[in-house]
């Protein structure tokens, strides 16, 4: 599944662009991932120009 | 205090798009109230910063206070190194989009329009299927505010268009995943904007230098999301930063979505309407979404000016933005995708060659549509959709 490196997002919100399913919750400095929504489809991960995200085993989680 | 009034029309985005509808729908005289998310209008700057003196003029008067640099040629940076410089007909800018923006702000509250920073917009109001406000956060505490129309200007990410149902998700094809950097301590040429194409440094897209000043440029480069899987784009500007000014002092870093994809098949419903980058409005094949933004946001405040002394703001006649948008800029946009869809198709030995080609124009002759001409030589079919675009250039 994908989750947020903390401290790297620059709120620019290219991620929340190619979203199939708007999952992902961007506030002024603030980025989350609603779970219930995701699909794990890896478009975010995929398109980040500065790599927040990062795919991991759902047992690490 | 806006929480508690009713609107005409509520604009959700405080960028270029959204201040410029602002501006025109209050000149026209309906209330408007424009809701921004961060707490300042023109920051964070997420753009290249160019744009033409001629697109600007339709809507502002050029001002020194926001202008960096005048430029005055273009030059093509071939995957081997050749350069092509080509003089511009046309004087394009470097602006300071901070000011700039704000500005843009400042003409729209002169108008009447009002402007709300930290107003996090997360919905729609509805009334049966007709958008009929938006609701959020204002300051840590729930709003809801009511209006007779919206428009969405709320960037690539446009939620206020998936809310009302439209479907303004961008292709990862159509993405190019961006990064820049603003470099200080440099030497450029400060009236020539560069472009770097070649798959090694920017696959899918191109890397630009922009001159702001003879000392500083905004240095970036956009990747297709085709391939931005296999390496991000800050990699591939780390790389040839390390390379080419490996003593410049990094002062500014931003990173963004472009949609270089067609206007969206529909960017209006019932009470709403989307403008600028929301809406795929930029240039598919430069990436620039300043003028093609400004011009979206123009023909929205009108539209909606109208639409509200008509009493109408039906789907069926908030399309008369639609036709407009498509008569003024949508159609090039087409063409101008067309094209992206090529040229992002050539490989390095192509490129090269037809920068073979081009050379050979004497360089007081080259002009834009000179040097596609030329290129359509090499790569015939290019053809059709240049010729459209540039024909007269």
């Amino acid at each position: 599944m994908i989750k947020i490196k903390p401290g790297k997002c620059d709120f620019c919100g290219c991620c929340v662009a190619v979203c199939p399913v708007d999952c992902i919750e961007l506030k002024e400095a603030d980025i989350s991932i609603d779970y219930n929504i995701c699909i794990d489809c890896k478009l975010c991960l995929y398109i980040c120009p500065i790599e927040v995200f990062e795919d991991v085993e759902t047992a690490e989680v | 205090m806006w929480r508690q009034r009713k609107f005409d029309l509520i604009v959700v985005g405080g960028g270029p798009a959204g201040t410029t509808a602002a501006r025109y729908a209050a000149k026209a005289g309906i209330n408007v109230l424009l809701l921004e998310k961060d707490r300042d209008i023109g920051v964070p700057v997420r753009c290249g910063e160019a744009a033409s003196d001629e697109g600007l003029r339709i809507f502002v008067e050029p001002d020194p206070r926001w202008i960096k640099s005048v430029i005055t040629k273009l030059r093509l940076i071939s995957p081997n190194g050749r350069t092509i410089d080509v003089d511009l007909k046309q004087k394009g800018y470097i602006l300071d989009r901070r000011i700039f923006d704000y500005d843009l702000a400042q003409y729209a509250a002169v108008e009447g329009a009002q402007i709300v920073c930290k107003a996090y917009v997360d919905g729609l109001l509805f009334d049966g299927d007709k958008v009929s406000g938006v609701k959020g956060e204002y300051l840590g505490e729930p709003f809801e505010v009511k209006s007779k129309l919206v428009i969405g200007a709320d960037g690539v990410e446009s939620r206020v268009g998936r809310w009302a149902g439209l479907n303004t998700v961008v292709k990862m094809k159509d993405m190019e995943s961006a990064i820049q950097k603003t470099i200080s301590g440099i030497e450029v040429n400060e009236h020539r904007f560069d472009f770097y194409m070649s798959r090694e440094w920017a696959p899918g897209g191109y890397l630009w230098i922009f001159p702001k000043g003879p000392n500083a440029a905004n240095i970036g480069l956009a990747v297709s999301g085709k391939y931005s899987r296999f390496r991000s784009a800050q990699r591939y500007l780390d790389d040839f930063l390390q390379k080419t000014f490996p003593d410049g002092s990094v002062v500014s870093t931003t990173v963004g979505g472009v949609p270089c994809d067609k206007t969206l098949k529909k960017f209006i419903t019932h009470g709403l309407m989307l403008a600028g980058d929301s809406a795929h409005m930029v240039n598919p094949m430069t990436g620039g979404g300043i003028v093609p933004g400004m011009r979206g946001g123009m023909l929205a405040g009108e539209t909606a000016a109208e639409a509200i002394k008509e009493g109408d703001t039906s789907e069926k006649y908030l399309n008369r933005y639609a036709k407009k948008w498509h008569k003024v800029g949508g159609r090039n946009h087409e063409r101008f995708y067309s094209i992206k869809e090529t040229v992002s198709k050539l490989t390095d030995e192509e490129l090269n060659s037809i920068c073979d080609a081009v050379e050979k124009i004497p360089p007081e002759e080259r002009t834009i549509g000179k040097v596609f001409r030329k290129a359509i030589f090499k790569k015939p079919s290019l053809l059709v959709d240049v010729m459209k675009v540039f024909a007269g250039v």
